[in-house]
């Protein structure tokens, strides 16, 4: 296994430092690191990452990764290549397959096709009921019991809108310490729903879909947590009055925690003028307020993550008329890119305070201990190189997935990811994937 | 103007050219041969994804009167229901070398996406796209209430109904708005947009207050099926709250004009009395309605689409 | 470097020139066809329009009996439609009684190409079926293009393909004139 010795990075932001990688591990963390090398410099490859950040490894808690079932759509394979492009080295998979992954064998193939692509490590979620369907709950336990030791449960596509399900399935989950993620959203309230609900959607014609469809759940689901007393997530957070919501409920010291998709920290409704579907999302985009919204409480803590919530789509799902298309944004690959423009550059977050959302959090979440380590020695060998200074172009042909549905096309984003290791090896270096 | 998209688009300007334009088309009328030679060797294609047989054939109507070939493609009920399809039929009509694609589109938007996708290089006009706008028909009846009204500058038009989903009273809105009219929309809560910040008029919930005030009355359909999804308790409700009937069309003014984009629930929305007595213009948008649309495609089409008429004009 | 010379435009036919050949026209027409009965006049828009009225009341003044007036757009009927930019229609005014079995005279201000009298005699042939056509014009410049000549003619007017005709009227210029000029504006 080759050494490699990473030179003059900024560790999260801070300090400049050596970082040398061996055997899975970051062996050592201080300066002049080559003269430490066992055997001389020459056994290790040398990275010259001046002017660049060395960060944790991101960790993802919300992929589509579409394998089994859509294929042409993403693959385990490419799904982890665009992450470990992205700077992700662990991404949690999305139930909503074919076949759902709501059984044993299916988080086992998952996670075993995960590990066999080897771009990230791959955890799967499980579904809370079968098929997704809402109405019985999946065999939480044998998938915890798993092989894919599956911690986390979602039904995301769909909201488990039952409430007595959802009390049953915090509550079931506590036997193992699991986690429901729920995609927040009341059926009935955005039956047909398009675009956000307000003044443009009344203009466009496009049915609204509003904002408390998404806020009544969260209150709800908050609620019945505390009542139970198990672990809530909440997925893809997007309203002002949703962070208004955790922000009241974790001062009162109900647990939650909850996350914010790149596309809601950036992109407003006003794109769905364009009809272009490329910008139909679920939950839908949503006003500047909210996006300040979301901004402000992924910088006071309020949310805790940043996850991609990356949806790939065939084109053919995507070119076509609005109400027709898929819901969902490709995320992975310009995650981090989209985070540097919305919250570090504009001093909402520190490249610490980006660790913590992007990597230590979400992996504390999902409950794996290999990932979200600080870079300090010993600590697993997951580290991913960022050139904050680059500019690039985000262009929808160069995307790694099998897909090309990202709404940042055209735009010019900071930050470039030159480096990302698992396991102290390299899955993207110089920027391109191994 | 390249496309008929949305009647928002239109300036004042070219507003009022349709308008005028469709007042020497309207005089065709009266002649013994009411055919022009202005698109001859164009082709206009009817897009029609659902079933609307008297706009089609009013669209049909004012591409052969300018000499047109006319194909009808009605994609209701075929295999063309969503998705690549849409773009399918495109590259097809392309490939036909369609000048003109008039399209009727379920889904908001779809018009738009004929015209920004690239897909074709022919001009599109909307003709009904989900709840989202209709334009020909507003300006047919921005027409009809200037024949009867002369400038719509000031006046007073109301606009009652299922606005909530009516590209008709989007369109209306939009264009009266333009032309300097005063547009009041009156409908249950439940018929409005919950945010109407946008939109270029005043709202009402009183049918009774603002009648007396109206220049013309624009009655909108209401779909009986509304009631299902909790939009209003019943039809009897409806019709007592916002129907149009003789008591009610007793407060309007000498001159004030009744108008109804059709099709009609008679009993529902209107009256049988009122929909037959001499302020309805009901029959007249119809006529109107071949004329504005001669109008639009004449201005859209006869022209080549290389050079603005800016850059001819300099 | 002085500015370079505003370009002044040649006068051909001044105010009291256009009114002695419009009084000459009247009467040619009425000689021509043996008094003003059968007589429509079609004024050509814009221009075509003002004249056409002109000559209508010089032929009420002499024979105390106006004729039918009205205008004729030839827009939709022009030979280059679907070349250029679409273009505003003018206003089309049929008399009451139609055109069927009269004398239509169609009156324009310039005679060039012939291209607007074809597209007038098309548009024509869609509106009646008249005893005969003539045409009278202002100014013809030559160079027609295709077999059509005026019957009534106020000024013939020998110019170059590059020299532009302009004909104004005081109901739309607020002056009566014909002016020539080059390309630039300049007077030749």
């Amino acid at each position: 296994m080759t050494a490699y010795l990473i030179t003059d990075a900024s560790i999260v932001g801070g300090e400049v430092a050596d970082l040398l990688l061996d055997n899975g591990e970051i062996v050592a963390v201080g300066t002049n690191l080559a003269e430490s090398i066992k055997g001389g410099p020459a056994d290790a490859e040398i990275i010259d990452a001046a002017g660049l950040i060395a960060l944790p490894g991101l960790v993802d808690l919300h992929t589509h990764l579409r394998e089994p079932g859509r294929e042409d759509a993403e693959t385990v394979l490419t799904g982890t290549r665009a992450a470990a492009l992205g700077g992700f080295t662990a991404v949690f998979a999305m139930a909503n397959t074919d076949p759902v992954a709501d059984t044993a064998g299916v988080v086992e193939q998952v996670w075993r096709l995960g590990r066999e692509a080897g771009y990230a490590d791959v955890f799967p979620i499980g579904a809370v009921t079968v098929g997704r369907q809402g109405t019985q709950l999946a065999e939480l336990g044998a998938m915890a019991d798993s092989a894919a030791r599956v911690r986390v449960f979602s039904d995301d596509g769909d909201c488990v809108w039952d409430a007595a399900l959802m009390r049953r399935a915090l509550e079931y989950v506590k036997a193992f310490g699991g986690t429901i993620a729920q995609h927040a959203q009341e059926p009935r309230l955005t039956k047909g729903a398009q675009m956000n609900e307000g003044a443009l959607s009344g203009v466009l014609g496009l049915q609204g879909w509003p904002s408390v469809a998404e806020e009544a759940i969260i209150a709800r689901d908050i609620l019945l947590n505390h009542h139970v007393g198990s672990k809530l997530h909440i997925c893809h957070l997007s309203t002002k009055g949703s962070v208004d919501i955790v922000r009241a409920a974790k001062k009162r010291g109900l647990e939650v925690t909850a996350e914010v998709t790149p596309h809601h920290l950036l992109l407003t409704e006003d794109l769905a003028s364009t009809y272009n579907p490329v910008f139909k999302v679920n939950p839908p985009l949503r006003t500047k307020e909210d996006v300040e919204a979301v901004r402000e409480g992924l910088a006071d803590g309020t949310i805790d993550i940043v996850a991609t919530d990356h949806a790939p789509h065939p084109v053919e799902d995507k070119d076509c008329e609005w109400s027709a298309a898929a819901f969902g944004m490709l995320g992975l690959e310009t995650a981090l890119s989209v985070v540097q423009h919305a919250m570090v550059d504009t001093k909402l977050l520190t490249w610490a305070e980006v660790a913590d959302r992007m990597s230590y959090r979400p992996a504390a979440i999902g409950q794996i201990s290999d990932h979200g380590q600080p870079l300090v020695a010993g600590a697993p060998a997951n580290v991913v190189l960022v050139d904050p200074a680059a500019q690039r172009e985000i262009k929808s042909a160069e995307s790694a997935s099998l897909s090309r549905n990202t709404p940042f096309h055209g735009m010019t984003l900071p930050g470039k990811v030159v480096a990302t290791f698992l396991r102290g090896e390299p899955t993207v270096l110089n920027g391109q994937a191994k | 103007m390249r496309h008929l998209l949305s009647a928002g688009d239109l300036s004042l300007d070219e507003a009022n050219l349709i308008l005028d334009t469709a007042e020497e088309m309207r005089s065709l009328a009266d002649r013994p041969i009411k055919k022009l030679p202005a698109l001859r060797g164009r082709t206009v294609v009817n897009l029609f994804f659902e079933d609307s047989t008297r706009t089609r054939i009013s669209f049909e109507a004012a591409a052969k009167r300018l000499s047109a070939d006319v194909i009808n493609f009605s994609a209701k009920g075929s295999s063309v229901s969503k998705g690549e399809s849409l773009k399918d039929t495109a590259l097809t009509l392309q490939a036909m070398g369609a000048d003109g694609v008039v399209c009727r589109h379920g889904a908001s938007g779809a018009p738009h996406l004929l015209a920004t996708s690239g897909w074709m290089t022919g001009a599109i006009v909307n003709a009904g796209d989900g709840t989202h706008e209709h334009p020909t028909q507003a300006l047919l009846d921005a027409f009809t209430m200037r024949r009867h009204l002369g400038s719509l500058e000031g006046r007073r038009i109301t606009i009652v109904g299922d606005v909530l989903h009516s590209r008709v009273a989007r369109s209306n809105v939009l264009l009266l708005s333009t032309l300097g009219a005063d547009v009041t929309v009156v409908a249950p809560p439940t018929l409005l947009p919950v945010d109407m910040s946008r939109w270029p008029c005043t709202t009402s919930y009183d049918f009774d207050s603002v009648l007396p005030k109206s220049d013309a009355v624009m009655m909108l359909r209401v779909q009986r099926e509304r009631m299902g999804e909790a939009f209003f308790p019943s039809a009897r409700e409806y019709t007592r709250r916002y129907g149009l009937d003789v008591h009610r069309m007793a407060q309007l003014s000498d001159e004030a004009i009744v108008l109804h984009p059709g099709p009609m629930n008679r009993g529902m929305e209107i009256s049988a009395e009122v929909a037959d007595s001499t302020r309805s213009v009901i029959v007249e948008q119809v006529t109107n309605g071949v004329a504005v649309r001669m109008a639009v495609l004449y201005l859209l089409l006869s022209g080549s689409n290389e050079t603005s008429s800016e850059e001819q004009n300099a | 470097m002085s500015p370079a010379p505003v370009p002044v435009p040649r006068t051909v036919l001044d105010a009291s020139d256009i009114s002695r050949a419009l009084t000459r026209i009247a009467h040619e027409i009425l000689e021509r066809n043996r008094g003003a009965d059968p007589v429509v006049l079609l004024g050509i828009p814009t221009r075509g329009v003002g004249l056409a009225t002109r000559i209508s009341e010089r032929i009420a003044a002499v024979e105390g009996q106006s004729v039918p007036t009205g205008s004729l757009d030839v827009t939709m009927y022009r030979d280059d439609i679907g070349l250029k930019p679409a273009r505003a229609l003018e206003h089309t005014d049929i008399p009451p009684g139609g055109i069927d079995g009269k004398v239509v005279v169609l009156v324009d201000d310039v005679l060039f190409s012939g291209r607007t009298i074809r597209a007038a005699l098309d548009a024509i042939g869609d509106i009646g079926r008249p005893k005969a056509v003539q045409l009278a014009v202002l100014v013809d410049r030559g160079h027609r293009e295709l077999p059509i000549r005026a019957d009534y003619v106020g000024k013939n007017l020998p110019t170059s393909l590059v020299e532009r005709v302009t004909v104004h009227l005081t109901e739309y210029d607020g002056t009566d004139a014909v002016l020539i000029a080059d390309k630039t504006g300049a007077a030749v």
